[in-house]
């Protein structure tokens, strides 16, 4: 097994695995969080290469898919805690926390970060829940930006999302000028870069359902995001896990929250129309 | 690190006798101390080495804890209750400190 | 793409590397040869019998972070059928040693479920030990996968 994969281990990297069965068609099941049942599969909006988006929960061992499905189990939901005591702890020179404005999340936030990224009027460009929450810290509160991933960052993020547990993903491309940004997204999206020569669509699109080496390739959705990733053993962030793709194709790869990444980040979040928002998912 | 916070799931009642399921979940990076920092130097182990759980002052489960339990640690087990009282939770961490949680529980 | 020779060997030697042992610079992994002495001990010498402890783990592990395992013994929980303790042991792992688990009277199922780390593929052991001195056995092979990029 040891010597299997270090013969094979580095030629696996540069070219899909064949010493693993090749195609794994997703599983068909229901995801039911707390008796709400998730859309995981969706007939595709217009001018989507795919009929079908579907969840990468489908895409999951049947392990992996069981600790998402329990709100008590998912280690995701530790950081929904932190993150509501975050959301009531007061912080900057004005003396308010988040509930100081928008009171209860459960009722403000509900189905609010479905409809992220949005377009930002003042800063002309799009807007996710991270910058949002930086935006209100800077302005409203006299608090300074989250550095990016900072733990608190996470956790009220995964927080936020977690409000519209179970809403699909619909953004508002015509908002502003939104659509020249999924253009751009669709570009980078399609772009092959690094050693690798892989472009998202190589893995998550072309390869989508095969394996690299034991990885099961999903769509790439980032419905799910911020992620409980058992790898890391804590949450990953929509961000992270596109600077870690892109490494992974050996480029360099850009700023959080870069021009291209939130083109991407609009792009993304397109191709997962309809999906219900799952944060915190759980991933491999 | 914020302070590991502790999840715990048990029924609010139960009849008498009743075997009951008690889930439990904790914040915790759980460092091995198999890993080795940026500059290659070990970083050095932090882990919960005990859980434990009493129902009014007797041991109802423990655990004696290693770093092969994977961060944020999760125990589930069962309880035998023949009487209204109180669980008391308690994680020890390896720098001493102590996380604590109750749950009390009515037999009707 | 800038890149220069020592880089890419640096990459291609970290590859392999990484293939081969999950993470560079592991220490040695644990010897089937310890994982029996500390069943020596914690059983007093006797070798475990089969039946009775059911241990519960998946064939493939995902990510060998979060591995779940369960285990049970059949037991009446009460009288001198009691389960006192059921040790976990990883035989593959840098230490073999991963829980023990302390049951009462009061736990009125000798049942628990945690989640553990695997280094790699290998065999978990469960053994029991019984308030009559017996012991039991089980042990699972769980085939822990390493991901293209999940890693």
């Amino acid at each position: 097994m040891k010597n299997r994969y270090a013969t094979v281990g580095l030629g696996a990297v540069l070219a899909f695995a064949t010493a693993l069965p090749a195609a794994a068609e997703p599983v068909d099941d229901a995801l039911v969080i707390d008796g709400q049942t998730m859309t995981v599969r969706t007939a595709a909006p217009e001018g989507h290469p795919f009929d079908e988006v579907l969840s990468g929960w489908l895409f999951r061992e049947a392990e992996t898919r069981e600790l998402e499905a329990d709100s008590f189990q998912n280690p995701g939901m530790l950081y929904v805690d932190l993150g509501a005591e975050i959301w009531n702890t007061v912080d900057g020179t004005m003396g308010k926390s988040c509930a100081t404005c928008h009171d209860d999340a459960a009722d403000t936030m509900k189905g609010i970060a479905a409809n992220y990224p949005k377009w930002d009027a003042d800063a002309k460009r799009p807007i996710n829940i991270e910058l949002q929450i930086d935006k209100c810290r800077v302005e409203n509160m006299g608090a300074e930006a989250y550095k990016f991933d900072a733990a608190d960052q996470k956790a009220l993020t995964t927080y936020i999302k977690h409000q519209s547990l179970g809403t699909p993903v619909a953004v508002d491309l015509s908002q502003g000028e939104l659509q020249t940004w999924w253009d751009r997204g669709k570009d980078i999206y399609y772009t092959r870069t690094g050693q690798l020569n892989f472009a998202c669509a190589s893995c998550h699109e072309a390869n989508s359902g095969q394996r690299i080496r034991a990885d099961h390739l999903s769509q790439g959705q980032a419905n799910g995001f911020p992620t409980y990733r058992l790898k890391q053993a804590n949450m990953v962030s929509l961000h992270n896990r596109f600077r870690g793709c892109i490494r992974d194709t050996r480029a360099e790869f850009p700023k959080a929250f870069s021009d291209e990444l939130m083109a991407l980040e609009v792009y993304v979040t397109w191709r997962g129309t309809g999906l219900s928002v799952e944060t915190p998912a759980v991933r491999q | 690190m914020a302070t590991p916070k502790p999840r715990v799931k048990l029924p609010k009642t139960a009849s008498a006798g009743e075997i009951i399921t008690i889930k439990t979940l904790i914040s915790h990076q759980m460092e091995s101390g198999q890993r080795k920092d940026k500059n290659g130097d070990p970083i050095p182990r932090q882990i919960i080495n005990k859980f434990s759980c009493e129902f009014n002052g007797k041991p109802v489960f423990s655990c004696d804890i290693d770093p092969a339990i994977s961060a944020n640690p999760y125990f589930e087990f069962s309880a035998k209750v023949a009487e209204s009282g109180t669980f008391k939770f308690s994680w020890v961490d390896d720098d001493g400190s102590v996380y604590e949680h109750e749950a009390g529980i009515e037999v009707k | 793409m800038s890149i220069n020779r020592r880089q890419a060997l640096g990459l291609a030697a970290g590859a392999v590397a990484f293939a081969a042992a999950g993470l560079p610079g592991r220490p040695a992994w644990a010897t089937p040869e310890e994982t029996e002495k500390r069943i020596a001990e914690f059983t007093g010498g006797k070798t475990p019998e089969t039946g009775r402890l059911t241990l519960t783990a998946p064939e493939i592990a995902e990510n060998g972070n979060t591995v779940p395992i369960s285990i049970e013994v059949e037991s009446a929980m009460e009288g001198d059928d009691v389960v006192e303790q059921v040790m976990i042991l990883a035989e593959g792992n840098p230490n073999p040693d991963v829980a023990i688990f302390n049951f009462s009277e009061a736990s009125g199922i000798a049942a628990a479920t945690t989640r553990m780390r695997l280094a790699r593929t290998q065999n978990v052991i469960a053994v029991a030990k019984m308030k009559d001195g017996s012991t039991f056995i089980d042990k699972k092979e769980v085939k822990v996968t390493i991901g293209g990029c999940g890693g």
